[in-house]
């Protein structure tokens, strides 16, 4: 998306040449040809480091909480809702970010885009006009981008920056379909069922953290896993352990979770991280009529209290 | 050297003969990765692969292993310790850097203070490799002292000459394992093949990473404001350490209730913030910067301190599946080219 990546540049130059921010978090090119990187550009002379395009998948916003300089970042749909979060959450001022918001159209899941190679390495790669063409030492293929998108792009009805101070290309239109299909099909498994897929999922979950530390609204100063005195989960990966974990975070994101799949992105073994997530997104719709990330004047459901709150688990057993 | 030939189609006949005298593991093709598994039968293996995603050395260090359980009565306490393990493990179809992984495993934990629970684990079991005819971009084996078909760590080695393996005989043990086998020498022509994909595989790799003079550099530069441009995209997870073959830090904890429980070794990582939390509250690695910093002093400097050589293998894996694409090859490199350090 080269027109994305000049404004880009034009918007982080213009910013640094002014003095209004000592750094631009954003994007550039990574070591492998299909992953891109967070890169912090100080001195204008750097901004032709930043780059935008299909493979910027990391939630940048990850990067802001702790800091006292004045920044900006170059947030997509999904990052700017984490921003308004964290914002709510006081973690961060709105004046000391200037988002760079960028209107998105999905990013690619590039182990997708391997495996869909069908061995073979891939040694080159470029994106144009909605396509990618892969090279490898003895293969040459064309893949639609749109085939490739990850779960989370593919369902995504944000993908307009819902703040920003600048805007870094044409709004997008939004999705219309209802993203929570697969979480209502699910809702109609049993209970056993249940148990059993998230079970088998979290099966191969090696405790590694990655979805924690990917996640921007994880950003407490202890996790709860951390504790040892007391030592609320086991640090195994016994079935027991894991599940505790896993259903602990998602209790501690409901509400919160804008569902940007950076969990899911960050897993190397593959877990459907999400799946326990958009299930209390969804609940949380339902109950509280609440989407976290949508508005910086709306207060997250379980951080107040309204008298019409739901509570049929009260009043009628 | 001596060396057979077998088809790549007799490899599962091969495995099932196997299968008959040891535990044996082996890749599976799990869908979206490939893991090291316990195979019942030789078809389950799965060779055509780069390299599997959790590296093969939960087999002798497992993520989590009870070292004794323990059961406590008014003035006694029972001891109860798992039993050794019953039959020999053989490891099928694992890369010369994972084989030379277990090499430098042993130095930690089968050197001056052997550990009985390694030990019980790595003696006996038979390691037969698969050389790599075509490393991936993200490897640099050779940079650290390895090869696409090192025979370090093996008993045997395969190398793919299109139909067939060439199966280098590296020790007695290896001989052992053919013995009264079906297989045949391998004859000049097959051998010329086999030195001919180590060449080119050998060649690849030629670019590498700049470890030449790296931990003079490393010694000298520990407060250069380098690390933390380096690594203030580092996210503190785990999976770079977690996924590494020679990564061997681990936490010791007791898990019970009342007068019953276990004593437990997990994975533990120098990249998770109590690893060096003291008791005071104090930490002396409190980020990122400081703590990715001593993954790669420990490894390209500490080790060679310890052991005499790199803590390293250069599979790569910690490159291709960092959440961030921190890459410990620009790391070495950017290292590597400080000025005015000595």
């Amino acid at each position: 998306m080269p027109e994305l990546t000049s404004k880009v540049r034009e918007i982080a130059r213009n910013l640094l040449e002014e003095g209004r921010v000592k750094v631009v978090i954003g994007f550039e090119r990574g070591t492998m040809p299909l992953r891109r990187t967070p890169c912090f550009v100080r001195q204008k002379g750097e901004v032709s480091r930043l780059i935008w395009d299909s493979f910027c998948e990391n939630n940048l916003a990850k990067y802001l909480v702790g800091r006292a300089e004045p920044l900006a970042i170059v947030a997509k749909g999904c990052d700017v809702r984490s921003i308004v979060e964290l914002i709510k959450e006081n973690q961060l001022r709105r004046e000391q970010v200037i988002i760079i918001g960028v209107p998105c159209q999905g990013m690619v899941d590039w182990r997708g885009v391997e495996a869909g190679i069908e061995g073979g390495e891939v040694r080159e790669a470029e994106e144009k006009d909605g396509k990618l063409t892969l090279r490898g030492a003895d293969f040459e293929k064309t893949l639609k981008r749109d085939d490739f998108l990850y779960p989370s792009c593919q369902t995504c009805t944000h993908r307009n920056p819902v703040i920003y101070d600048l805007l870094a290309g044409e709004l997008v239109t939004e999705r219309e379909a209802d993203p929570y299909q697969d979480v209502a099909e699910f809702e109609t498994w049993s209970g056993e069922e249940r148990w059993g897929y998230f079970t088998l999922e979290f099966s191969e979950c090696i405790r590694c953290y990655a979805c924690r530390n990917a996640c921007p609204l994880c950003y407490c100063q202890e996790c709860f896993v951390d504790s040892t005195h007391p030592q609320w989960v086991g640090k195994t990966t016994n079935d027991s352990d894991t599940m505790a974990f896993h259903l602990t975070r998602a209790f501690h994101l409901a509400g919160r979770c804008v569902d940007c799949g950076a969990c899911e992105r960050a897993c190397p073994v593959g877990v459907d991280i999400r799946k326990l997530n958009r299930k209390l997104v969804k609940d949380v719709k339902e109950r509280f009529g609440y989407e976290a990330g949508l508005s910086l004047e709306q207060v997250a459901p379980l951080a107040t209290f309204k008298p019409d709150d739901p509570e049929e688990f009260m009043v009628n057993p | 050297m001596e060396a057979k030939i077998i088809n790549k189609q007799e490899i599962a006949s091969l495995l099932d003969r196997l299968i008959k005298g040891y535990e044996v593991f082996a890749p599976v093709n799990k869908g979206d990765r490939i893991c090291f598994e316990r195979i019942n039968s030789g078809s389950e293996a799965f060779l055509d692969y780069q390299n599997s995603r959790i590296p093969p050395k939960g087999l002798l260090l497992p993520q989590w292993e009870v070292l004794f359980s323990y059961h406590t009565t008014p003035g006694a306490v029972e001891i109860e310790e798992p039993p050794p393990p019953e039959r020999r493990r053989l490891v099928f179809g694992i890369r010369p850097c994972d084989a030379r992984s277990f090499t430098l495993l042993d130095k930690v934990f089968d050197g001056e203070c052997p550990d009985p629970y390694y030990v019980n684990r790595r003696q006996g079991t038979v390691v037969v490799s698969l050389g790599c005819p075509k490393p991936r971009a993200t490897c640099f084996c050779t940079s650290v002292n390895g090869g696409p078909f090192s025979t370090e760590g093996s008993d045997l080695l395969l190398v793919d000459i299109g139909d067939e393996y060439v199966i280098q005989v590296i020790s007695d043990e290896g001989a052992r394992l053919l013995e009264g086998s079906w297989l045949k020498d391998a004859g000049e022509n097959k051998l010329a093949l086999a030195a001919g994909a180590v060449r080119v595989a050998e060649a690849s790799l030629e670019a590498g990473v700049a470890t030449e003079g790296l931990k003079e550099k490393l010694d000298h530069s520990f407060n250069d404001p380098v690390w933390q441009q380096l690594t203030e995209k580092c996210l503190g997870c785990g999976v770079c350490t977690y996924l590494c073959p020679t990564c061997y830090c681990f936490d010791i904890v007791d898990e019970g209730a009342g007068s019953d429980g276990d004593r437990i070794r997990l994975w533990d990582s120098c990249q998770f913030p109590l690893f060096t939390l003291q008791a005071s509250g104090v930490n002396p690695r409190p980020t990122v910067r400081e703590r990715y910093r001593q993954r790669i002093m420990h490894k390209f400097s500490h080790f060679i301190d310890n052991y005499g050589e790199f803590g390293c293998v250069g599979c790569g894996r910690c490159v291709t599946e960092c959440p961030v694409n921190l890459d410990i090859r620009q790391v070495l490199n950017a290292i590597s080219q400080l000025e005015g350090v000595r």
